[in-house]
C-alpha cells in the first residue's frame, strides 16, 4: 500500500507546553489507522496539525515534516484546499442549524455554486454512503439539528464526504453515541477505507481493536508504539502499550 | 414587581404624550409646513428631517460598526491593541451626547465646512451610535458556537467565507437589535442636533440643507412656549414612529429566523 501521509520528526508546542514529541509515521492509502491514548495524549492536537486547522490557535508551533502526497503541509499557501482535502469530523456532531440538504451542501457550496442535478446526486450519494439515506431520504429539508445522536454524526460524515476530501480524519466520532449508532459510523468508515486513508482517533481501545488496520499508541505526547493492530492488542512490544489496553491505566 | 413598576412606568409616559396630543393630530399636522415657528401648520419638514438624518446615520454606523464588531471577534487574537480598542469604545459610549453636538459642531459644520445640514447631523449621531452597535454586535458574534467556525474552516472555508456563512447568520438578530437601538437613539435626540444640524423650519431638499428633527422641533416648541399643543402633537408622532420603526424591525427579524428554521 501507498504512502498518502509521512510524519516526520513532529513537534508541536502550545506556549512553552510541549503537545507533541518527535513524532514519526505513515498513513497508508486504504487503511484506518488508529490512534489510542488517553485524554491529554496529543491524539487531536496531531490531527490539527495535519490540517492546519492549528494555525488557527494563535499560541501554538509545530516544528517537523507532515508530508501529503509527496507536499510538505507547512508550504502549502492554499490551505483551504488542503482542508477539502483532509476532512475532519469532530468528537461531538456539529450540525449546523439548517437544513439536511443545506448541511450536506454547506462545505461544497464554498468552493463553488453547483447545479440541482449535481447537488441532488452528491446528497444522496454522501448519504449512501454514511448509511444515513434510508433513514432521511424523506425528509431532507427538515432541519438537520432534528436528528438523533447517531444520526447526525453520520450527517456530519456526509457534509465531510461532499468536499470529496482523501484522507478523513475522526477525533473520536462515537464518543457520545449508543452501541448501535457506533456499529453504523463504524461500518460507514470500513466502507470509506476503499477510497480514503482514514485516521481514527478513539479512546476507545475496543473500537480500535475492531476497526483498525494499523494502530498507534500515543502517551504524553509521544508515539509509544505503532504497529498492526492485531499485534497491538496481542503481542505489544513495549509495555506501557501493554498496560493500557488491558486497563491498568488510562 | 420592579417589572411591573417599568411597564407602568412607560404605559404611563406613552399614555400621557399620547392622550395629550392626539387631538391636536390631523391629516393636515402630518403633511404641511411648519407655519409661524410651529403656531400654525404641520410637522412635515420636521418628519422629513428626521428620517433623512437618522438614514444617514444608520447608513454610516451600521456598516462601520458591524464591520469594527466583525474585525474585533473574528479577525484579531485578544492583546494589548484589542483591549485599548474596546477601552476606547466603551468611553465613547459613556460620553454625554453634547459632547458629540460639540465635537460635530467643530468637525463637520466648521472645519470641514458642511455647515448646519443634515448630513453634518447624521455624521454626528453616527459617531453617537457607533460605540452601541459594535458593542451588541461584538456581543452577537461572540454567542456564536466557536465549532460553527471550526466546521465551516474544516471544509475549506475562507476567513471570509467562515464569517459570512457560519457566523453572521446565526448574530444577525442580535446584531439588528443594536441597529434598532442605534435608530432609537438617533431619533430622540436633541442635543446633537441642534449643534450640527441647526433648526430650520424649511422642508429640506439636500443633505446640505439645515433641518430640525421632531425632538428639536418638539423642545423649541416646548421650551419656548410656542404651542403646547403642538409639542404634545409632535410628541406623540414622534413616539408613533419609533413605535412603528421598533414593531416592523422585530417582526422583520422573526420572519427571518423563522425562514432560517424551515430552510
Amino acid at each position: 500500500m501507498q504512502n498518502k501521509i509521512a510524519i516526520n520528526k513532529l513537534n508541536v508546542f502550545f506556549g512553552k507546553e510541549q503537545a507533541l514529541k518527535d513524532i514519526s509515521f505513515d498513513v497508508k492509502n486504504n487503511e484506518i489507522l488508529t490512534v489510542i491514548g488517553p485524554a491529554n495524549s496529543g491524539k487531536s492536537t496531531l490531527l490539527l496539525a495535519i490540517n492546519r486547522m492549528i494555525d488557527r490557535v494563535s499560541n501554538a508551533k509545530v516544528y517537523g515534516e507532515i508530508v501529503i502526497d509527496g507536499e510538505q503541509v507547512s508550504g502549502i499557501r492554499d490551505v483551504e484546499n488542503l482542508r477539502r482535502k483532509i476532512g475532519m469530523v469532530y468528537a461531538m456532531p456539529i450540525p449546523l442549524p439548517m437544513s439536511i440538504r443545506d448541511n450536506i451542501l454547506f462545505g461544497a457550496r464554498m468552493k463553488r455554486m453547483l447545479k440541482k442535478k449535481e447537488e441532488n446526486e452528491m446528497v444522496e450519494s454522501t448519504l449512501r454512503a454514511s448509511f444515513l439515506w434510508d433513514e432521511v431520504k424523506d425528509r431532507l429539508d427538515s432541519s438537520g439539528m432534528k436528528l438523533s445522536g447517531g444520526q447526525q454524526q453520520r450527517l456530519c460524515i456526509s457534509r465531510t464526504l461532499a468536499v470529496k476530501p482523501d484522507v478523513i480524519m475522526f477525533d473520536e466520532p462515537c464518543s457520545g453515541l449508543d452501541p448501535i449508532s457506533t456499529a453504523k459510523v463504524e461500518d460507514a468508515m470500513k466502507e470509506l477505507k476503499r477510497d480514503h486513508a482514514i485516521i481514527l482517533v478513539t479512546n476507545n481501545t475496543k473500537q480500535a481493536a475492531r476497526v483498525g488496520d494499523r494502530t498507534a499508541f500515543l502517551l504524553m505526547g509521544e508515539l509509544v508504539e505503532i504497529d498492526d493492530t492485531n499485534k497491538i492488542f496481542t503481542a505489544p512490544s513495549r509495555k506501557k502499550t501493554e498496560e493500557y489496553i488491558t486497563g491498568k491505566f488510562g | 414587581m420592579s417589572t411591573t413598576s417599568a411597564v407602568c412606568a412607560l404605559v404611563f409616559v406613552i399614555g400621557f404624550v399620547l392622550a395629550g396630543g392626539f387631538s391636536h393630530i390631523s391629516w393636515g399636522f402630518l403633511t404641511e409646513p411648519i407655519l409661524d415657528m410651529g403656531r400654525e401648520g404641520g410637522i412635515l419638514p420636521a418628519i422629513v428631517g428626521t428620517l433623512l438624518m437618522v438614514m444617514v446615520a444608520v447608513g454610516i454606523a451600521a456598516p462601520l460598526g458591524i464591520a469594527s464588531a466583525i474585525y474585533l471577534s473574528e479577525y484579531t487574537v485578544e492583546g494589548k491593541l484589542t483591549q485599548a480598542i474596546r477601552f476606547g469604545i466603551n468611553c465613547l459610549a459613556g460620553v454625554p451626547s453634547i459632547i458629540f453636538g460639540l465635537f460635530g459642531f467643530i468637525l463637520f459644520v466648521v472645519m470641514l465646512g458642511f455647515g448646519w445640514s443634515i448630513l453634518s447631523g447624521g455624521l454626528s449621531l453616527a459617531a453617537m451610535i457607533l460605540p452601541t452597535i459594535i458593542r451588541t454586535a461584538e456581543e452577537a458574534l461572540r454567542s456564536v458556537p466557536s465549532s460553527y467556525r471550526d466546521v465551516a474552516a474544516s471544509l475549506g472555508g475562507t476567513r471570509w467565507q467562515v464569517v459570512t456563512r457560519s457566523v453572521l447568520p446565526y448574530a444577525l438578530p442580535g446584531i439588528l437589535t443594536g441597529v434598532i437601538l442605534g435608530i432609537g437613539r438617533s431619533i430622540e435626540e436633541t442635543a446633537v442636533v441642534i449643534f450640527t444640524a441647526g433648526s430650520a423650519v424649511q422642508m429640506p431638499t439636500s443633505l446640505f440643507d439645515s433641518a430640525r428633527t421632531m425632538s428639536v422641533h418638539f423642545y423649541i416648541l416646548a421650551r419656548e412656549g410656542i404651542s403646547n399643543d403642538n409639542a404634545y402633537a409632535t410628541a406623540a408622532v414622534l413616539i408613533c414612529t419609533i413605535l412603528v420603526i421598533n414593531i416592523t424591525a422585530y417582526s422583520l427579524m422573526h420572519r427571518l429566523m423563522r425562514g432560517r428554521k424551515t430552510a
